[in-house]
């Protein structure tokens, strides 16, 4: 095999489809039951609008690829899990694990770590109280209730304000359960603002900004929460009230699944989570390439396509023999979370995707190395919820000397 | 159910002390019957404690306890042969970081030796060091003993019950004992639920609630204080796990916050020691969670927030005098207490086993070795243990090894099925029997398959199904 891809959501089928494309031979493989991911949880539209420029639900824009990974000849195995990934001389091992194929060993001489991400629970948040049944992450209760066509409860309310959550508070509404209150630690919601609007202002469900959950409560099933404000950047207990619910769930984050990467020994980055890439995705264990949201989590189904598309194009790269010449390292500056990639091919252009930290209208986006501006662009928006990508071309960094480092900064 | 030939011996809990003793007299020809309140074993105390085999040094050998302890840790290795259970002895460090508590460590040095805790030895903290370099460098000095270890302790309850249900035990959950009366001959034992066993013999190893068991027999009473320790769980991949047990030097009233290394890879820290009133209150507060952290902070400097993945709270049952209470009650005939069994319960609970069966033998009960006793049980093969090549045979010979529903602690499908054949039929029995759901994600992914396998093997509709029992539903309908 050319190349094996872990992972057939969004960023594995967008990553073997362009490697098959370029020529090379691809395999994608899924522990569940068919291609597509967490997309197929997805029920909702609001997907493709950037890829198709069609408003999609989440299975109709997978149903696009896996139909294109079908017609491409690309070989899948579903219901299997890899355990282990080692790098062997020339080849990446994959140690799989199926009830249909028992342990398979996949040479390849390239592996594309596309696991995605899993979401951040009760315990990283460490809530107080008791611990009854009724406590779920958001993504469990959508597949739950859009997949496996189960109500999880009556009376919710949903800690942190992230996407799925509120997307599942007006599924939940829809469904007859009451959604009681939204509740968000920071000052801002960390979801989308259309989703702000079609999920919780059209059915009037409050949200709670500044607010933190002190304590859960039940001794069988959930029986209510306490919330308090933050005031001063502290808790206030003088403002604490109760709600009265039977189930709560949580919308707190999602955190790059990368265990398997780690087998590999690929270098983690804490500030995405993700691993550390080059000007061409791949890892700090030669041939290994990662996308997606196991890179670092995107808001958008769309650029996390576009983003494995340009990956798969750098495999097939690597697979023909072809390495950029000499890399420039990237980091972050003000105002600035993370970028990625963390190095730039100087010789051909390169996509950065970067997360802000500030919220801001008209922000200015920077790019300066050795003492100039590369590159200058002015955002009608930022907000930390909403990623941004910014091209540099390759005549934006000419004569840089091999020493030079770009910081990419917002004010 | 059977009311008119009464059985010898009914044990009420099964925890560590009622599923100790039910095994150990499943042994001789008696007929013995397991009860508990809850839907499955180890609900209780024993599923929610430090999961240590203590090294016999902390308590005098005045008290029982002390006197267990030593007696239980030493049957751990044949335990581990016959049953199976997740068990290591990787030795105990208690760390003193001032002065004055180097007095302490000598003291707990020399109750050591008088108790023959084998290897003990003070550490300078050069050898401190040398043991745990994890340790904080404020370390002065310390204590070693090799003989303490760490233990899974619901699977070791699970392991216990199902030796004894193998050799003749009834087990009945669910079994909330409301009365007992004495007829002159034996007792009439009723649940909550109605149903009711006749015995000739009681041992009420009802843990925390002890006390309204032995209020249910009219027995003395037993003035039990539930003792609140809060813990955190730490992700495997953190950097601060240690090689053996660490203990910072006790105080008056529990064993102090300690880091430790659990058997199965991951880090637990805790626990504190609170004495409340609520004997359900398992919750977990924002304050004692913040001390651990601070206490822990002195043992090991790298213990992170960032690495926990849950946390949880576990009640010990405490007497007034700290000392187990385990005798005849001195008002009812036939009845045996087990009380105040706080820590080492878990390290003392095969002595505690043997004590109980020791105090039947004086009381006249007939002890026959029965010669069918069969002390191993069918061990499960668990997917992480095994290697490539092992898995290969393991999922040629049941392919359900090949699907992997729990992906941070690798347990498949085949696991999962065995704890639902063996009666864990609840999603926290589940996760006890196989570590389904208790990695970092939490049940994230593998919620909804352990499911759709509890629904498909048991039948189960899936509103049916609970967390842990009782009203704890996981669903509240179908679309």
């Amino acid at each position: 095999m050319d190349a094996a891809v872990v992972g057939g959501g969004a960023a594995g089928m967008a990553a073997a489809l362009e490697i098959r494309k370029r020529g090379a031979r691809a395999c994608i493989i899924e522990r569940d039951d068919e291609l597509g991911g967490i997309l197929l949880q997805c029920i909702h539209n609001g997907f493709g609008l950037h890829e198709y420029k069609e408003d999609l639900t989440g299975p109709e824009y997978a149903e696009r690829a896996v139909r294109g990974v079908g017609e491409a000849g690309i070989a899948v195995f579903t219901r299997t899990t890899v355990g282990e990934i080692t790098a062997n001389g020339a080849a990446r091992e994959l140690t799989c694990y199926s009830a249909d194929h028992g342990v398979m060993r996949i040479f390849a001489r390239a592996a594309v770590l596309a696991m995605g991400c899993r979401e951040r629970n009760r315990g990283n948040l460490r809530i107080p109280g008791s611990r009854p049944a009724g406590v779920y992450t958001a993504g469990l209760v959508q597949r739950l209730v859009n997949m496996e066509g189960y109500i999880p409860g009556r009376d919710v309310v949903i800690i942190g304000s992230g996407d799925i959550g509120l997307i599942m508070a007006r599924r939940l509404q829809w469904l007859g359960c009451r959604v009681h209150a939204v509740v968000e630690i920071m000052p801002y919601p960390s979801g989308l603002t259309r989703n702000i609007v079609q999920c919780l202002n059209d059915f009037s469900i409050p949200l709670y900004l500044s607010h933190v959950v002190s304590r859960i409560h039940g001794v069988d099933r959930v029986e209510g929460l306490d919330v308090t404000p933050i005031r001063n950047g502290a808790p206030d207990p003088a403002g604490q009230f109760h709600i009265a619910c039977d189930t709560i769930l949580l919308s707190v984050g999602l955190i790059p699944e990368n265990e398997l990467s780690k087998t590999a020994g690929v270098l983690i980055t804490p500030e995405t989570n993700g691993p550390v890439v080059d000007a061409t995705m791949m890892t700090s264990v030669d041939g290994i390439f990662a996308t997606g949201n196991v890179l670092h989590v995107h808001d958008l189904v769309d650029n996390v396509s576009d983003e494995s598309r340009l990956t798969g194009g750098f495999v097939a790269d690597y697979l023909s023999g072809t390495r950029p010449a000499r890399q420039v390292r990237v980091k972050p500056g003000s105002n600035v979370r993370y970028v990625n990639p963390s190095r730039v091919d100087p010789g051909r252009g390169n996509r950065l995707y970067l997360r802000p930290l500030i919220v801001k209208n008209k922000a200015e986006l920077a790019v300066r190395a050795e003492n100039r501006q590369l590159r200058r662009v002015v955002l009608n928006h930022v907000q930390p919820s909403e990623m941004i990508s910014l091209t540099l071309r390759e005549r934006d960094m000419t004569d840089l000397s091999p020493d030079a480092v770009l910081e990419v900064s917002l004010s | 159910m059977r009311t008119n030939d009464p059985l010898d011996v009914l044990v009420i809990g099964a925890g560590v002390s009622g599923a100790s003793i039910a095994r150990k007299l499943s042994a001789y020809e008696l007929d013995v019957a397991l009860v508990d309140k809850e839907c499955d074993v180890s609900f209780g105390t024993s599923k929610s404690n430090s999961g240590i085999i203590h090294g016999g040094f902390h308590h005098s050998v005045r008290h029982l306890k002390a006197r267990l302890e030593i007696r239980g840790n030493a049957m751990f290795d044949q335990l581990h042969k016959e049953l199976g259970f997740p068990f290591r002895r990787c030795g105990i460090l208690v760390v003193a970081t001032h002065s004055d508590e180097m007095k302490v460590i000598g003291q707990l040095y020399a109750q050591g030796v008088e108790n023959g805790s084998v290897g003990i030895e003070m550490c300078s903290r050069e050898r401190m060091l040398e043991l745990e370099p994890k340790l904080s460098p404020d370390v002065l000095g310390g204590l070693h003993a090799p003989s303490g270890g760490i233990i899974e302790p619901y699977r070791f309850v699970f392991c216990l019950v199902e030796s004894a249900r193998r050799n003749g035990v009834q087990l009945h959950t669910d079994f909330k004992v409301a009365a007992g009366t004495f007829d002159g001959a034996s007792w009439l034992v009723r649940a909550e639920d109605g149903r009711s066993l006749r015995a000739r013999y009681v041992v009420n190893a009802a843990g925390l609630f002890a006390d309204e068991v032995s209020r249910a027999f009219q027995a003395e009473e037993i003035p039990l204080t539930p003792r609140k320790g809060e813990y955190f769980l730490l992700d495997r991949s953190t950097p601060a796990c240690p090689a053996r047990v660490l203990f910072p030097v006790p105080s008056h009233n529990s064993k102090g916050v300690l880091v430790i290394p659990t058997v199965e890879g991951t880090v637990l820290v805790g626990p504190t020691a609170k004495d409340i009133h609520d004997k359900t209150d398992l919750s977990t507060t924002a304050e004692e969670l913040e001390k651990i952290f601070d206490y822990a902070k002195r043992l090991v400097p790298r213990v992170s927030q960032g690495d926990v993945i849950t946390s949880f709270a576990g009640l010990r049952p405490v007497l007034k005098d700290e000392d187990f209470f385990i005798d005849f009650s001195s008002v009812v005939p036939q009845l045996i207490q087990v009380a105040g069994i706080q820590s080492p319960g878990l390290t003392a609970s095969p002595a505690v086993g043997e004590y109980v069966k020791d105090l039947l033998r004086k009381a006249g009960v007939a002890l026959t070795e029965k010669k069918t006793f069969d002390p191993f049980i069918e061990q499960v093969p668990r997917l992480r243990e095994a290697g490539p090549w092992e898995a290969e045979s393991l999922i040629q010979a049941d392919p359900r090894y090949g699907n992997v529903v729990c992906r941070c602690e690798k347990v498949s499908e085949a696991e999962i099925v065995a704890a639902i054949r063996k009666g864990h039929t609840t999603m926290d029995g589940i996760k006890y029997f196989t570590r389904a759901g208790m990695g970092r994600c939490q049940g994230g992914f593998c919620t909804s398959r352990i499911l759709k396998i509890l629904t498909r093997e048991t039948g189960m509709a899936p509103e049916r199904i609970t967390k842990k029992g009782r009203e704890s539903f996981l669903l509240r309908g179908r679309l």
